[in-house]
Parts: C-alpha cells; sequence; structure tokens
C-alpha cells in the first residue's frame, strides 16, 4: 500500500497531540492528548480519511488509577469503509472535555449520555443536560463507585 | 402553545416524551425527551458474567431479539477468537433474516396503523405471526429467544424447520404484495409520508444514521455488505436505496429490504450443509409408557433425553464450536460422568467460566435499525469490565427535533413511526 495510513496522516500532522496507537483485533487504536480532540476530530472529518460519521462514543471509568476516567470515539469512513478508536484520557479533577456538538449533529446526545452517566463536562456543548436520569438525580450511576442497587425513588416507596 | 406528546401515547410506542412548542398547528420548537423505559443495561451487565447476561440482549430490541443476541455474541467471539462451525453461522443467518422481517413488519405495520391504514397492520401482523412460529418452533420461544450462544446455537433446527418456513415465506411474498397494493398509491398514506420528515444525505450522515433510515437518503452503507460477517458474502443480495430520504422512501426501503431477506432467507435454507441424524434414545417414548401405564404397570426402560430438543451431544460438532472454555458440556455428560460434571460446574462457578483475555472490542452487526454496536471492555474475568451498546435507533431519534422543526402536528405520528423507535434499545 503506498498510501499512507489514516495512523501515520495523524502523527504527521499532530506530533505532540497522538501519544500511542495500536491495531487491536484489526482496529486501529489512537490515543490522544485531551486537549488536541478538537483539532484531530476536526482533521479526521474534513480530511484525508473522510471519517464523516461519528459512531459512538462512550466513557470507561478506572477508579483508582490516574487518569480516572478514558473517553472512547469510534470513527466512520464511509468512503473508506474504516472503523477508528480515539481515546483520550481525563482526570477526575478536571472532568472537562471539548464538545464535539459543532462537528457531529449527534454528538449532542451523546455527550448529554456520557455526562448524565458519568460527569465528564463537555465544554461547548449548547445544552448540557441529563438524558436518561431526570433532574434532580444524585450522582452518575454508571461509575463503579455508584452502588448497583441504590435506588432513589422521586415518590416515596411503600414501606 | 405547549402541547405535551406522551409519554403515554398511542403512538409514541415505548414511551418516549415530546414537547411541542405551537404557533396554530406548525410546530415551532420541540423537545425530545427519553429515559422512560432506561432500566441500566450496561450497569447490569457489569455485574452478570459473560454467559449470565445473554437473555438481556433480548430485551434491548424487543422486535428482533435474535439479532441482539448475535451481536453481542459476535462480539464476545471477535474478542476471544472462536471459529463457528458452518451450519451455525447458516443457522444465524437464518434466524437474524427471520428477525429482520418481523422488525420491519412491526415498524411499517405500526406507522401504517398510525395514518389510518388498519388493514395494512392487521396483514403485516398476520405474516409476523408465521415468522414468529418458525423462531418459535426451534428456539422455544417469540420475543426472548436467548437461542444465539457463544460458539454456535443453542439447538439445531426443528425437523420440520423447513415446512414451516417455506409456509413463512410464501405468506409473507403475499403480504408484502398486498401491502404494496395498499399503501403504494394510497392518496391518504402518500399525503402524510411523501415529503415528510426529510432529511439530506450529509445531516443523515451528520446525525450517525444507519441502516434503512440511512439508505433512504440513497447511501449504501449495509454493516452486512462493508463489514461481511457468517456467510453473508457468499449469498446474492442487494442493498435498496432510497431518493429523498423522507417517510415514504422509508417505508419503501424497508419493504424493499424484505423481500432481500426473503432471498437470503431461501439461499441459506438451500445451502445450509446437513446435520447429523437425529438423536434417539434408546427405550419406549415418553408417551407411550404413560398410555401403557394406565393398563398395567410398565417394567419396560423409558427414554427420557436429558436435553432440550435438537441440542444432543451427536448434534454438538454442527451447532457449537468445541472449545470447552466457552461452550457449554453436553448434558448427557454433566449428568452421567464425573469430569462431565465437573466440567458443568467449572463453567458457571464464578470466576471461573468464560473468561475472555484482557482488551477492549468493537464489533457490529447489522439490526433491524442500523449498526448495532457491542463495545466491550475485558479485564481478564469472567464479568464484562465495561459493556456500551452503539444503538442505532439512538441516533435516529436524536434527529426528531429537526425532522419535525416548521411541520404540522400530524406530521410527528408518520415522521416517528418511520424511524422504528425501540424503547429498550434507546434507553437501555
Amino acid at each position: 500500500m503506498e498510501e499512507k495510513t489514516i495512523v501515520e496522516r495523524l502523527r504527521e500532522e499532530f506530533p505532540a497531540g497522538v501519544r500511542e496507537s495500536w491495531t487491536s483485533l484489526g482496529d486501529d487504536v489512537v490515543i490522544i492528548d485531551k486537549g488536541m480532540l478538537l483539532p484531530i476530530a476536526t482533521f479526521l472529518r474534513d480530511s484525508p480519511g473522510e471519517f464523516r460519521m461519528l459512531l459512538d462514543l462512550t466513557c470507561v471509568d478506572y477508579p483508582g488509577q490516574e487518569p480516572r476516567f478514558e473517553m472512547v470515539y469510534h470513527f466512520f469512513s464511509l468512503s473508506r469503509n474504516r472503523r477508528l478508536r480515539i481515546k483520550t484520557q481525563i482526570s477526575e479533577s478536571d472532568l472537562r472535555l471539548a464538545s464535539l456538538t459543532a462537528l457531529w449533529k449527534n454528538a449532542d446526545w451523546l455527550e448529554r449520555e456520557v455526562y448524565d452517566l458519568f460527569g465528564v463536562h463537555f465544554d461547548g456543548h449548547p445544552d448540557l443536560r441529563r438524558l436518561f436520569m431526570y433532574d434532580g438525580f444524585e450522582g452518575h450511576p454508571l461509575r463503579k463507585d455508584y452502588p448497583l442497587r441504590r435506588r432513589q425513588p422521586l415518590i416515596r416507596l411503600k414501606e | 402553545m405547549l402541547l405535551n406528546m406522551g409519554p403515554s401515547h398511542p403512538a409514541m410506542h415505548g414511551t418516549i416524551r415530546v414537547m411541542l412548542e405551537l404557533d396554530g398547528e406548525r410546530i415551532v420548537n420541540s423537545e425530545v425527551e427519553v429515559g422512560y423505559l432506561h432500566r441500566g443495561f450496561e450497569k447490569t451487565c457489569e455485574y452478570r458474567t459473560y454467559f449470565n447476561l445473554l437473555p438481556y440482549t433480548d430485551r434491548l430490541n424487543y422486535v428482533s431479539p435474535l439479532i441482539n443476541n448475535l451481536g453481542y455474541v459476535m462480539t464476545l467471539e471477535k474478542l476471544i477468537g472462536v471459529e463457528v462451525p458452518e451450519r451455525a453461522q447458516h443457522i444465524r443467518v437464518l434466524m437474524s433474516e427471520l428477525s429482520r422481517i418481523s422488525d420491519h413488519l412491526t415498524c411499517l405495520a405500526a406507522m401504517a396503523m398510525e395514518c389510518g391504514a388498519f388493514t395494512a397492520f392487521l396483514y403485516k401482523m398476520k405474516a409476523r405471526e408465521f415468522l414468529w412460529d418458525v423462531i418459535e418452533q426451534t428456539t422455544g420461544a417469540r420475543m426472548t429467544t436467548s437461542y444465539i450462544r457463544i460458539g454456535g446455537v443453542r439447538a439445531d433446527l426443528h425437523p420440520g424447520f423447513d415446512a414451516v418456513l417455506k409456509k413463512a415465506i410464501d405468506e409473507t411474498r403475499l403480504v408484502l404484495k398486498d401491502v404494496h397494493g395498499l399503501l403504494d398509491k394510497n392518496k391518504i398514506f402518500l399525503n402524510r409520508t411523501r415529503d415528510v420528515g426529510v432529511i439530506s444525505r450529509e445531516d443523515a450522515v451528520a446525525f450517525g444514521w444507519t441502516g434503512p433510515c440511512l439508505r433512504s437518503t440513497g447511501i449504501s452503507y449495509d454493516v452486512r455488505k462493508a463489514h461481511p460477517y457468517l456467510v453473508y458474502d457468499q449469498l446474492k443480495w442487494e442493498v435498496p436505496l432510497g431518493d429523498r430520504g423522507d417517510n415514504f422512501d422509508r417505508y419503501l426501503v424497508r419493504m424493499k429490504e424484505m423481500e432481500q431477506s426473503l432471498r437470503i432467507i431461501e439461499q441459506a435454507a438451500f445451502r445450509i450443509p446437513k446435520s447429523s441424524p437425529a438423536f434417539v434414545a434408546a427405550g419406549m417414548s415418553p408417551s407411550q409408557a404413560i398410555k401403557e401405564s394406565r393398563l398395567q404397570r410398565v417394567r419396560k426402560a423409558i427414554a427420557l433425553s436429558p436435553n432440550l430438543e435438537g441440542s444432543e451431544e451427536t448434534r454438538y460438532p454442527d451447532i457449537l464450536a468445541s472449545d470447552k472454555s466457552f461452550v457449554v458440556p453436553p448434558k448427557e455428560e454433566t449428568y452421567t460422568t464425573i469430569e462431565g460434571l465437573i466440567n458443568h460446574f467449572k463453567f458457571f462457578m464464578r470466576g471461573h467460566g468464560l473468561r475472555p483475555p484482557k482488551g477492549e472490542v468493537y464489533f457490529a452487526v447489522e439490526g433491524g435499525n442500523g449498526e448495532l454496536g457491542f463495545y466491550i471492555v475485558s479485564d481478564g474475568t469472567d464479568r464484562p469490565y465495561r459493556l456500551h451498546l452503539r444503538a442505532p435507533c439512538f441516533h435516529i431519534v436524536s434527529a426528531l427535533e429537526q425532522l419535525i422543526r416548521g411541520r404540522y402536528v400530524a406530521d410527528v405520528i408518520p415522521t416517528f413511526g418511520s424511524m422504528n423507535m425501540i424503547g429498550g434499545e434507546l434507553d437501555r
């Protein structure tokens, strides 16, 4: 293959932003610097691999590790028929990340979901509210330290 | 005026709430609120073993549970690296296409009914019953199947599968023909769907749409073609495309896709490798024994198989991979040998069962609504460290606000209907 792979292009374009990359079970995985998410995402969408679709966006909680949270983005290129996984780590003390709502429209709900379930704040999100849980819900249920059976009923339950 | 639609509105199938800001009958602004069916699927899975959480996947897209089973199981198989027997692969294709048709039928039936076409609804429900007969006969359940297992499938096809399948295919073909006749040129239906809820190609991609809804805009992306799994690449079928991306195109794409699914089913049923002869236990049959016991005491041996029909040990090579680390040991061994019993315990004991290697994996299958992806992070124990579902209709419903802006209240119903929102999958 003469053409450069997308990972090589990324390394070339953002030498400081790309930390690690490998191939896991046929998928390209790139770990990037948290601050470089927006420029790298813009680059991925517009050129050269044309990752026009944001497939998925989620978060994984590793309590006891520093940085604690890991954001996982899955991009998909319709023209190249390739998936790409981008990961970036954020620490608990600074739970902020750039929002991708300006680039992909579905990032709106996806980021609200992550905000709801993990408590990550997205800078630049137009309307960051809980998505699944109701207003007034305490805590973030998908964090590992949220107990499985904790109940927060809106109406008092019968004894 | 503010109007509250849902969460228990008859057309908001699966509890979703739409707050509409109206000017007369025009929708100025709207807000879609989901979460009324949130059950914490992902959190629950973190506390279940890989084998135990399979029934939870049935309840995601409850109209096509077999595809959800397949998506989860194949993600795990990708992580472990499993070779599935050829016959099991064909059975999986058969089952997921049957589910796809029933999924599309349900979606279009509900959509047609909400537009007033009640006859079309009844016809489609009739066809769905025939399809579910096929599924029920082999899997033992209509909706909560848990049939597709890690390494293969739960049981071999029922001996009478071919006959029931043929009847279901014929009936579905007839219904599709009837529904085409009822709706394609129906003025009421056309008025409510043609050029209503239009989405451009760029927007559909930007919203992460997949499946029939994306294809209705003319973009040819189908996971079965783009990243072929099972035996889809060996079968002949086409990806039907729409053009305008409106409600009617979404209806038409689904209708055409069902015809393609029927093609796939016919080919797969023809190509499927023959199975080993059915296991016949020695002795007299239980029903015979009961009959005789009414006359006299039965002193002969009675043949009682410890298995569910179709999962006898002799069938295992056809329907399941051979590795003991992720396949439930055959019941004949569990009940008759000490090694079998130990294997059984080792498989189900906490901390001992199926433990995939450390790592993370994303895999997607083509669900009824689009790319149904599972993202699993494994830490080497017997439970997933994190399991995330990429629900196709989550992305589709997130575009609802945009699609109904500036339209009439009545347009919400067919637009929402053509999206085929499934609460179980969206809210997780």
